[in-house]
């Protein structure tokens, strides 16, 4: 209490001021305030800044028009196709995983192996996780080797390619799915066993079950779950830089072109690239928090 | 409805034959790099490749250096703010959720316009300075994981008594923080710290840009280079990560006051 001793002599001064509240309290959070301040929200604020900017210093729409060209759109739409392929499959089957765990009555064991592996397979995203693809389903993959020796089927010689949207896709399944088995599994614990024993004796049919009582309570959560996966698969670099180089035009690897030898000739733009990443990806998570408030209503 | 039914099964199955074809076909093509015999060459390669060395350690040393500056950040802060703050909780939780929002690369990219050499704060100036530069990087990384497990662990325990207790028998502040709450989310600051661990290890976009010799950039160069150890190191980082999964694991089902245990606690109050 010794730091707060001016401050106690202002108390007495005041004695209407409560004891908590001394005025000194408020230097214990300085530290994480500055910090944030330094290396989170002030290198975001000054590229989103930086959009807006000519060179010089003076206010412009130049950067984010400099956007909609056909090279740089084709980057967005490809990263927004892949992000929202692998947001949706990662989902569905997610969804369908975590029903099986939680109401599919199996043995017991295997809701915390599948929930532990989880944990690890969403942690396993980045270059390993290419490597490891690259040996299933690359050309000389293990997957596309059997198919081709033992049916005959060469999925390269029928249009696959791991180096493209559907390959990435699959590739960003591995830590998408895991990811939504971990964030739906909670709402599905949430779905009252005496809500679909209620609606059996009122006659509904399973169907009718689903379609009146489950997805609607569910609603909020899975397009939550799918927005924050959304975003997920938007920032990753690390797997599509190692799998396919820089031969795939996504965004992230556009940003990072441009940044290590500014690709687009324009300094300026790269700001107005990262800008308009944060903006995807920050209405994506607004959208996931505000649909996570109201998922919680019917999980108390 | 009775026993388990044909569906879930056949789910399992195919999300089991998903996850683990991959890392059967990674550990299968690790062990072909012998002509014709499974033998561990590439794993002979890679471990004495003076390289993988130096960047393994370097990322390990930068996790460790993460992990303390992380604690030292977060746990006097969830205290702080829930003892005599608590309306800040929800912007404190926000703050520390932004960077799930703000991809690394733009937070890497805004470093280097912002501390560059010329700037008012040269941290890249030098080794030394991009070096601290990039695991302020990862403490930020961290910080979602890590804010949640401490503030989840301080959730568990009844910080206000243990404070008022300790503030009777006369102890000071630094004695309360460092002796009383350390010790009681100790398991939630692990929990959080081997998260932080496999993010550092799995980095690759923030130690490539600040041209750092990482771990992730090692396997980036790797990666194009090489045929087999690329495998061989994608089998040793996926035992990484489930090492410090299984770690935390192992320490959030046991001790009190860790991020685990009230979670389970409230899965169990669902009927």
């Amino acid at each position: 209490m010794s730091t707060a001793s001016p401050a106690a002599g202002l108390a007495a001064i005041q004695p209407a001021a409560p004891r908590r509240r001394l005025p000194l309290a408020w230097i214990g959070l300085v530290p994480f305030f500055l910090f944030a301040l330094l290396f989170l929200i002030g290198p975001t604020a000054h590229l989103v800044v930086g959009a807006f900017q000519t060179p010089e210093g003076g206010f412009t729409l130049d950067n984010i028009r400099g956007l909609f060209t056909p090279q740089i759109m084709a980057a967005y739409w490809i990263s927004i196709r892949v992000s929202a392929a692998s947001a949706l499959l990662g989902a569905v089957i997610g969804f369908f995983l975590a029903y099986a765990i939680v109401h599919g009555k199996l043995p017991p064991w295997l809701r915390p192996a599948v929930t532990t592996f989880s944990g690890v397979a969403s942690n396993f995203a980045g270059i390993p996780l290419a490597f490891a693809f690259i040996a299933t389903l690359g050309r000389v993959g293990l997957v596309t080797v059997f198919l081709n020796e033992t049916f005959g089927v060469s999925i390269y010689r029928m249009g696959f390619n791991l180096l493209s949207f559907w390959g990435l896709t699959i590739t960003y399944l591995y830590f998408q799915i895991p990811l939504m088995v971990l964030i739906i599994a909670p709402a599905l614990d949430g779905l009252k066993t005496e809500w679909r024993e209620a609606s059996a004796i009122l006659g509904a049919s399973s169907w009718q079950y689903w379609r009146m009582i489950a997805l609607p309570v569910l609603a909020p959560s899975l397009l939550g779950c799918f927005l924050l996966l959304f975003a997920n698969a938007f920032g990753a670099v690390a797997t599509a830089f190692a799998l396919t180089g820089s031969t795939l035009n996504i965004v992230p690897i556009l940003l990072y072109s441009q940044i290590r030898g500014d690709v687009l000739y324009n300094p300026q733009l790269g700001f107005a690239l990262a800008f308009g990443m944060i903006v995807i990806t920050g209405l994506s998570n607004l959208f996931y928090l505000w649909l996570r408030a109201r998922a919680e209503r019917w999980q108390r | 409805m009775s026993g388990a039914r044909l569906g879930p099964w056949i789910v399992v199955g195919l999300a089991a034959l998903y996850f683990v074809l991959p890392l059967i076909a990674t550990f299968e093509f690790s062990l072909s790099m012998l002509r014709g015999t499974w033998s561990f060459e590439a794993y002979r390669v890679v471990f004495a490749d003076p390289a993988f060395r130096q960047t393994f350690g370097f990322s390990v040393l930068a996790a460790l250096a993460t992990i303390v500056l992380g604690a030292l950040l977060v746990v006097p802060t969830a205290y702080w703010v829930r003892l005599r703050f608590p309306r800040l909780r929800a912007l404190i939780e926000f703050v520390t959720l932004l960077p799930l929002v703000i991809p690394a690369i733009v937070l890497v990219f805004g470093y280097l316009r912002l501390y560059n050499s010329s700037s008012w704060l040269p941290f890249t100036g030098s080794a030394w300075g991009t070096n601290l530069l990039l695991v302020f990087g990862y403490v930020v990384l961290s910080l979602p994981y890590m804010y949640r497990a401490v503030d989840t662990g301080m959730g568990a325990i009844d910080i206000r008594t243990l404070t008022e207790a300790a503030e009777s028998l006369g102890a000071k502040r630094r004695t309360i923080l460092f002796q009383v709450i350390l010790p009681n989310v100790r398991a939630a600051v692990l929990s959080g710290a081997f998260l932080s661990f496999a993010i550092v290890i799995g980095d690759f976009v923030i130690a490539s840009l600040l041209n750092r010799p990482a771990f992730g950039p090692y396997l980036a160069l790797i990666g194009q280079n090489r045929a087999y150890e690329p495998a061989a190191l994608a089998v040793v980082a996926f035992a990484a990560t489930w090492g410090c999964m299984g770690l935390l694991q192992l320490l959030g089902g046991r001790a009190p006051g860790s991020a685990a245990a009230p979670l389970r606690v409230r899965r169990k109050a669902i009927p």
